[in-house]
């Protein structure tokens, strides 16, 4: 998977700081996305991983810090939720015309790339969450995009589905070396498909590699217990503790920079 | 047929037209009370028309765009909920509109205002409701692609290119512009009616986007022709007839028997 990380970078972050009125939401984030590479975002709830996503598609500008992408740097987002009023009537495939002017063969082709070939007459009203998923993604790859970022794509859906998707995603980055960028919560069953992952509560912890994260004992001591995995996100690393805004506090006994670019896992 | 009688048809035949489309973007972006705010700003429009001694559908359309323009920038500043602040800004701008009428000792029918005067359509006003139409036709099926993609969401459009502010705007401003060439037809306190209730009709039996916008400008004809009938037999008030003709087809079409909606 070294390969991937020898891409030329499609985004790259330098010190980039946010804050949401006194609260110091991002703090000094430095991070690159590449081609054919798929980064995963992981951390705690309120850790900022969605407010840096906002970022990264220019929905949000840095107080500090530079995001430098790539020009004509074209983005396949597909969004946590979408909430379509029911007054609003769509079908499938009147709503995937809405990311590109596409010719039904199209359609259907990237449809049955995501494995919902059988959904374009129907209402978006009445799609299951993981149809709707679905859909969201093949909305966006027609658009032919650089760089996907999607986030939480396997939200709302059972275990199986979620597998799936994930496969489907690694998928997909194979077939058209687009880079990937994804929020996740349940850093197990991702791991399988993310060549880099970077752990994030408000600064960045640690990043690298997944199998250099699986390799630690008190990492797959915490995930390989169910409902920990809030607190696994965190508690891999031993060389600083969190305050409750998220900034790190040193411990005194350890001799790393907490803010160590290089993290910590 | 007399000539009152062809002009007000033609008059509301293209105000219904142009209300269908727009009134669908009420109904979907729930903007339902926000049109309604705008409309009670047009008496103040017309107030304004007088002392400054200007068109009067001009005035209205300034006014209304004006309000509209403060309300977004009032609504950013976070105050006060978007609906409380609707509610103040609707019954201020009445209320701030009849008060001038009064001090400015001008001469209007209020009644006329406040429920339309669809029989007394001149050709004047013809040319307004027709200019003014064609322009927002041509305005809607230009932006209808990134219209409809706000509509949606707006973080997505924004990812994919649209101008998400620029675009709302120029919907606030098309709602506006219909507010004021539809007022001599319906009113102002009974225009939100004309813009939502075609459209909700219309919902019922659409199963796409194009298919509702086209089908709230055609039940929106059909009330005009029926509130004009209505009120030429009963010789009831003609702008409420035109609601209530169109109140009949919307609960009309959902006593239909329910099959699969889009």
């Amino acid at each position: 998977m070294n390969q991937h990380h020898r891409h030329e970078p499609l985004i790259s972050l330098n010190k980039v700081n946010l804050h949401f009125g006194r609260n110091h939401v991002l703090q000094d984030i430095s991070t690159e996305l590449h081609k054919g590479c798929i980064t995963t975002l992981i951390g705690p709830n309120g850790a900022g991983k969605t407010t840096l996503v906002r970022l990264i598609l220019g929905l949000l500008k840095p107080d500090s810090g530079t995001i430098w992408q790539e020009s004509n740097l074209r983005i396949g987002y597909m969004p946590q939720k979408l909430q379509i009023d029911k007054t609003f009537p769509l079908t499938v495939e009147r709503f995937l015309k809405t990311a590109q002017n596409c010719s039904k063969a199209q359609m259907k082709a990237v449809l049955s790339d995501v494995g919902a070939s059988l959904l374009l007459e129907q209402s978006i009203h009445h799609l299951s969450g993981g149809e709707m998923q679905r859909v969201l993604l093949a909305r966006a790859l027609l658009r032919d995009p650089h760089l996907l970022v999607l986030d939480e794509p396997v939200q709302g859906v059972d275990i199986n589905g979620q597998l799936e998707l994930y496969n489907l995603i690694s998928r997909i980055r194979d077939e058209r070396g687009c880079g990937v960028l994804m929020i996740s919560h349940d850093l197990h069953l991702v791991m399988a498909s993310t060549d880099h992952v970077v752990c994030i509560n408000h600064h960045v912890c640690c990043s690298g590699h997944p199998e250099h994260v699986t390799n630690d004992p008190s990492f797959t001591e915490l995930f390989g217990i169910k409902g920990s995995e809030q607190l696994a996100v965190y508690s891999h690393h031993h060389n600083h503790n969190h305050d409750e805004q998220g900034n790190a506090i040193p411990d005194p006994a350890s001799d790393h920079n907490p803010r160590n670019k290089k993290g910590c896992c | 047929m007399p000539d009152f009688l062809i002009f007000a048809l033609l008059g509301g035949l293209g105000v219904a037209t142009v209300a269908g489309p727009l009134g669908s973007f009420v109904v979907w972006r729930r903007m339902a009370y926000f049109g309604d705010t705008l409309a009670h700003s047009a008496l103040l429009g017309v107030s304004i028309g007088f002392l400054l001694d200007i068109n009067l559908n001009l005035a209205v359309i300034i006014c209304c765009v004006g309000l509209a323009v403060s309300l977004v920038t009032l609504q950013r500043q976070r105050m006060v909920a978007t609906d409380t602040l609707l509610g103040i800004m609707a019954h201020s701008a009445l209320s701030l509109g009849l008060v001038a009428v009064a001090l400015l000792e001008i001469r209007v029918d209020l009644m006329s205002y406040l429920f339309g005067d669809l029989l007394a359509v001149s050709p004047q006003d013809l040319f307004w409701i027709y200019g003014g139409g064609f322009g927002v036709l041509l305005l809607l099926k230009l932006l209808w692609q990134p219209l409809l993609a706000i509509t949606i969401n707006e973080e997505l459009a924004h990812v994919e290119g649209v101008n998400v502010p620029a675009t709302r705007l120029i919907l606030m401003l098309l709602i506006a512009i219909v507010i004021a060439i539809a007022m001599k037809i319906v009113g102002l306190l009974l225009i939100t009616s004309l813009l939502i209730i075609p459209a909700a009709a219309a919902r019922r039996l659409a199963r796409t986007p194009e298919q509702m916008a086209v089908g709230a400008g055609i039940i929106g004809c059909l009330s005009i022709i029926g509130g004009i009938t209505l009120s030429w037999h009963f010789d009831t008030p003609a702008g409420p007839s035109v609601v209530v003709a169109s109140l009949a087809i919307f609960i009309a079409l959902y006593s239909l028997p329910t099959k699969q909606q889009a």
